[in-house]
């Protein structure tokens, strides 16, 4: 290193800057050849390349056709330490998305395309995919983004509100996001964190015998050390403060890996519930440290990110017993994904590498956020045409979503997907979960649908969302004056 | 009382775990200077190979040579192909090379074992075992077991063997060394092969604690005070510095995080370390630095 | 006078150009981040670079930079937006000096626990104290409108010559710190620091002063990666990773040098975007979506490996020896083959190579 830090000679400098104008010019140079069709293709699952299928069922092979397709850009992540949950699940939505092309031409004639764009679940990753991916493919305008990430979802609020693109967060989310006065293009779908936990409280009250057997009783939420992790605590306390409960909250720093401490803590308190809002490592850890403390399995209560068998499988023996949330039942027996076996899978193009966890929690959730999608430009396409929608459009879609019982056999979804209605002040519809218990080696049902308490909540939500549009000069939408 | 020694046993135990990552750091650092950045990369792909070759049906007794075979492998590959490019190069180009070595290992066990979560069972539950009212857990006890084991087979090869008197030679002084005609290379090349084996023992109990997946290299950063306190170059202060680093933790977080909050586990050893390091600057068994103008 | 043409035209030229150029994509995602890091690596430079205490605390600062700037912009709503920056350039500062004191005891290698603390720390402070979030039950903040001068500049071009200019600024002005007695105590606290305390050079203040400045600037980068970058933080998002990030910025970049950590972010935070660009055209359809992501892990992990070992002194030196040469076909009178400093490091470059040489052939 140099002793005496001299300022670039002058010539250098010049030279510098030279190659800075070149960089420029080049620069400008990409732009002009990137207005012409963009070289980028769809992602073709592992096994197109060799798929000798006819052409109807060829995913992206199919030419671009002049720009008639609807367009979803996918923020995936198939490395990094989230990766088993982000397989699983756009694995499940890229497999939807076949189908619908497959047996039924696409959606109002017009075929579905995509395009992934690896985010490893990391913030800055998540934003470059949603610019990049904005403009759409080949002169397919995009639907909607589902980024399956709560810090990626935050760093798109204000971006997507300006271009006009809809965010979905399927089961998770900003909470007050669900006020749709004052988000307009943000989506919680089904169920946003307060709900679950209230959910949680309702079927913790069945469990003990009605909701008068709650008081004085001690619950413990073991939250990861994030926003995510943190998002419900004051729910919780408001709900203790109703039903008399005494609720602890213990933090896991993240990642999760040593939660010795907190577990020896926990069993020092001795509650007769726990809570989990874990995510990734911590979830088979939280059940090897309870068992590791003599905690038992069936009264630990997983939330909506700790209920799959990637969060279970590595716990081993340890998870047996163990109680979790869901939107929707594991399992292959529901007409759709027995669709998708004959349409997709038996010929050769499915997404999943392995084809054992079709069927799995991470998967359902993925062909559910397909239907659902799919089902948002299907409404849209009612009113604006059976035409490639942009996201003003199926933005309208989204808002206008109903699916009821009937609708839902004739998706081939009933048992999987819940009766969902949204509109233009509510964004999640749903806020219902079924419980299913881990036996070992699957998956099952152990109670109905149990509803959370949406009206006790609502007030919150709307404060909470009322005090973001204060903050940034947002006047709410009055959602009387739209149709 | 007891809840006291459940949280003192249980945190001198996890600390032991510490430790146990924290000695491949000490023998690299030791030997060649370097930081090893990819130690947890390391650590992630010693344990992906034997747990996705014991799912492809292989007998664990097996799977495990093969594991430790291709850790010496590895080992002996990163000192031929990386280091011995970057001979006498400043500490910082050196740490930047375990940096890009770590993306290569890290999206090479990925690309070849896939992204997968895995449990891995050891045959040791993980079920506490009561003395006189104290919780112990059965496997931390079988974990402090082996990293005695492997302590002991260390200081075994570093006092009686002639690999070991030359590790400790370079460690001590590499021109001196070079001098006596010890082959640099060839000791570098060992004392990585050494560190990949030692991964790989704190691969498979992290693993079995954890399961096997990507969040595996991140136990690094547990190791990293445990380093600091104990010096870079003692390994029998990484052991010390473990104990100490796991049980103040732990306590920390049940009696005084309980005040703040909690959720100070994360923050707390490094605190500790900084204290420690304000009294003693080179860590506890570190060589104290001596400066010449 | 003439000095000062060429960095004002670079400028002029990235700051009237990129508009006409450039579209949303390479605002939001490419340059805007860029620069931000860019900046970082600077603060972190001329503490660890220039300074020589390695800091592993660079995102922290950052993260406090931050909060403050939101907290002063929220509180006080009279105060200027970029009143706001510097407050919360000021507030890092004082947490960096804070965390610097243990430099008077601990040196070396050993000093990065300092930093380290502080990281973990104040990642759990910003996020358990909900006063700091506005009490946001996340623990999440949103950045305000930026309006600077009564214009709105939340447009990409907008939060583009925004930070072009805050970036700009402060690059002039720690060029000008560096040049000055100042810098040159910073340097010889860290070339041989006993000799410079006998040489009556006051260590314990230019330490502490390297730590000051060093994390206002980083305070600045994160007040910037908030407002005009991501519009939000996550504490996750200047976790470790990130100050690992850095440090690697200025390593790959240059120890030392104002340009390096300009390179450097370009190596760390534009090639992997390159890399993924090329991979998505020229292996699509051959790969998967995650094999794909592997290869180019590989890829990048080698790169670094090749440049290291091509130019252990980083990026920066590499241009230098790249424009000399340049100059030296172009002005042949004004650079003779090779002046009298450089002469002296290849030799003992060389000198050591030899020795190497000859043992391997012993």
């Amino acid at each position: 290193m140099n002793s005496q830090y001299q300022r670039p000679r002058f010539a250098r400098v010049w030279i510098r800057l030279g190659l800075l104008g070149l960089g420029l010019a080049a620069l400008g140079a990409c732009k002009a050849k990137e207005s012409a069709p963009s070289t980028e293709t769809a992602a073709l699952t592992p096994k197109a390349a060799e798929a000798s299928g006819s052409a109807a069922s060829a995913p992206s092979a199919s030419a671009p056709g002049a720009g008639n397709e609807q367009y979803f850009p996918l923020q995936s992540y198939r490395v990094g330490p989230y990766a088993a949950g982000g397989t699983g699940f756009f694995g499940g939505f890229i497999d939807y998305l076949q189908l619908v092309n497959a047996r039924d031409g696409g959606v109002g004639g017009v075929k579905l395309t995509w395009s992934e764009c690896e985010t490893e679940y990391v913030v800055e990753r998540g934003v470059e995919c949603y610019e990049r991916l904005k403009p759409g493919l080949n002169g397919a305008p995009s639907a909607a983004f589902n980024p399956l990430s709560v810090g990626i979802a935050y760093a798109l609020i204000d971006r997507a509100t300006t271009d006009k693109n809809p965010i979905i967060t399927i089961n998770h989310g900003r909470t007050d996001s669900t006020d749709g006065r004052v988000f307009p293009y943000i989506f919680p779908l089904q169920l946003n964190p307060y709900s679950e936990v209230s959910a949680i409280t309702n079927y913790i009250a069945q469990r003990e015998g009605g909701v008068e057997k709650l008081a004085g009783k001690k619950i413990v939420t073991l939250y990861h050390g994030s926003p995510y992790g943190k998002e419900t605590i004051p729910v919780l306390d408001i709900l203790a403060k109703k039903y008399g409960f005494e609720v602890k909250h213990i933090e896991v720093p993240h990642p999760g890996t040593e939660q010795q401490a907190q577990w020896l803590e926990i069993r020092r308190y001795q509650p007769s519930w726990v809570i989990l809002r874990g995510w990734g490592v911590m979830n088979p850890v939280a059940l090897k440290s309870a068992q590791k403390t003599g905690f038992p399995a069936d009264h630990i209560i997983g939330n909506i990110w700790s209920n799959s068998e990637e969060d279970v499988t590595p716990a081993g023996a340890a998870g047996k017993g163990y109680l979790s949330i869901t939107t929707h039942p594991a399992g292959r027996d529901f007409p759709v994904i027995q669709e998708i076996d004959k349409h997709v899978l038996s010929k050769g193009k499915g997404n999943m590498d392995d084809p054992k966890r079709v069927g799995s929690v991470y998967y359902n959730l993925g062909v559910i956020n397909g239907i659902l999608n799919v089902e948002a430009v299907a409404t849209a396409q009612k009113k604006f045409g059976k035409k490639p929608l942009t996201g003003e459009q199926v933005r309208w879609g989204f808002e206008n979503l109903n699916i009821d019982d009937a609708r839902l056999k004739e998706l081939g979804a009933l048992g999987l997907l819940q009766q969902i209605k949204l509109s233009c002040a509510d964004h999640e519809g749903g806020g219902r979960i079924r419980f299913q218990q881990w036996d070992g080696e699957k998956w099952q049902l152990v109670s109905d649908w149990i509803a959370a308490d949406r009206d006790l909540l609502r007030p919150i939500i709307e404060e909470s969302a009322a005090k973001y549009a204060k903050e940034k000069g947002i006047t709410p939408r009055d959602c009387s004056k739209e149709t | 009382m007891q809840f006291f020694f459940e949280v003192l046993i249980g945190g001198l135990l996890a600390g032991v775990m510490y430790s146990m990552v924290a000695i491949g750091f000490v023998l690299i650092f030791k030997a060649s200077g370097v930081f090893n950045f990819a130690q947890g990369a390391m650590v992630l792909f010693s344990a992906l190979t034997y747990v996705s070759l014991v799912e492809r049906d292989l007998s664990p007794w097996l799977a495990l040579p093969i594991t430790l075979a291709t850790m010496l492998l590895l080992g002996v590959l990163i000192e031929r192909v990386v280091l011995r490019r970057l001979v006498n190069r400043s500490p910082m180009t050196l740490f930047m090379a375990t940096l890009g070595l770590s993306f290569i290992i890290e999206g090479a066990s990925q690309a070849l074992w896939g992204a997968q979560v895995h449990g891995l069972e050891l045959g040791v539950p993980d079920l506490p075992i009561e003395i006189s009212g104290v919780f112990i857990s059965q496997f931390d006890l079988f974990a402090a077991a082996t990293a005695a084991v492997m302590v002991a087979a260390l200081s075994l090869v570093a006092n009686r063997t002639r690999l070991g008197i030359a590790l400790r030679a370079v460690a001590d002084d590499p021109l001196a060394a070079l001098s006596l005609g010890i082959s640099l290379p060839r000791v570098w090349g060992a004392v990585w092969a050494i560190a990949g084996v030692v991964a790989l023992v704190a691969g498979l109990l992290w693993g079995a604690r954890t399961g096997v997946q990507f969040s595996l290299s991140l136990v690094v950063l547990k190791a990293l005070p445990v380093l600091i306190i104990g010096g870079f170059t003692s390994i029998n202060g990484t052991i010390v510095a473990g104990l100490i680093v796991g049980a103040s933790e732990k306590l920390a977080e049940v009696y005084v995080g309980s005040l703040m909050g909690g959720g100070i586990e994360g923050w707390f050893p490094y605190v500790l370390a900084l204290g420690f390091l304000v009294v003693r600057p080179t860590g506890l068994f570190g060589e104290a630095s001596v400066e010449r103008v | 006078m003439s000095r000062r043409i060429p960095p004002a035209l670079a400028l002029l030229l990235l700051a009237l150009a990129a508009p006409l150029v450039a579209d949303d994509y390479w605002f939001n995602a490419i340059l805007i981040p860029f620069f931000t890091l860019a900046l970082a690596g600077l603060g972190l430079n001329i503490l660890t670079g220039f300074a020589g205490q390695l800091s592993l605390g660079s995102a922290a600062f950052m993260a406090v930079g931050a909060f403050a700037a939101y907290n002063f912009n929220l509180r006080i709503p009279e105060l200027p937006l970029l009143a706001s920056f510097a407050l919360g350039g000021l507030t890092a500062s004082l947490v960096g000096i804070a965390f610097g004191l243990p430099s008077l005891r601990i040196k070396g290698f050993y000093l990065i626990v300092s930093t380290l603390a502080a990281q973990f720390f104040v990642q759990w402070a910003l996020t358990k104290f909900a006063w700091f979030s506005n009490d946001n039950p996340s623990g999440v903040i949103t950045a305000p409108r930026l309006i600077v001068f009564g214009h709105d500049f939340s447009t990409p071009v907008g939060r583009y010559w925004l930070t072009l200019g805050v970036v700009a600024g402060l690059t002039l002005a720690a060029s000008s710190l560096l040049a000055s007695p100042t810098g040159r105590r910073f340097m010889a606290v860290r070339d041989m620091e006993t000799a410079a305390r006998v040489m009556g050079v006051p260590i314990f203040r230019t330490k502490l002063l390297a730590f000051a400045v060093s994390s206002f600037y980083c305070g600045v980068a994160g007040v910037l990666w908030a407002f005009c970058y991501l519009g939000t933080v996550e504490p996750h998002g200047l976790d470790l990773t990130r100050s690992f990030q850095v440090l690697f910025i200025i390593i790959i970049g240059g120890l030392g040098s104002v340009a390096g950590s300009f390179l450097g972010a370009a190596f760390i935070v534009l090639l992997p975007v390159l890399l993924d660009h090329v991979a998505h055209g020229v292996l699509e359809g051959s790969l998967d979506a995650g094999n794909l992501e592997n290869a180019q892990k590989l890829v990048f992990g080698s790169l670094i490996l090749l440049f290291l070992i091509k130019e252990p002194e980083g990026l920066a030196r590499l241009l230098t020896v790249a424009s000399r040469a340049v100059a030296q076909r172009l002005l042949p009178r004004n650079f003779p083959r090779a002046s009298a400093p450089i002469t002296v490091l290849t030799a003992t470059t060389e000198a050591r190579r030899d020795l190497f040489r000859k043992w391997r052939q012993s």
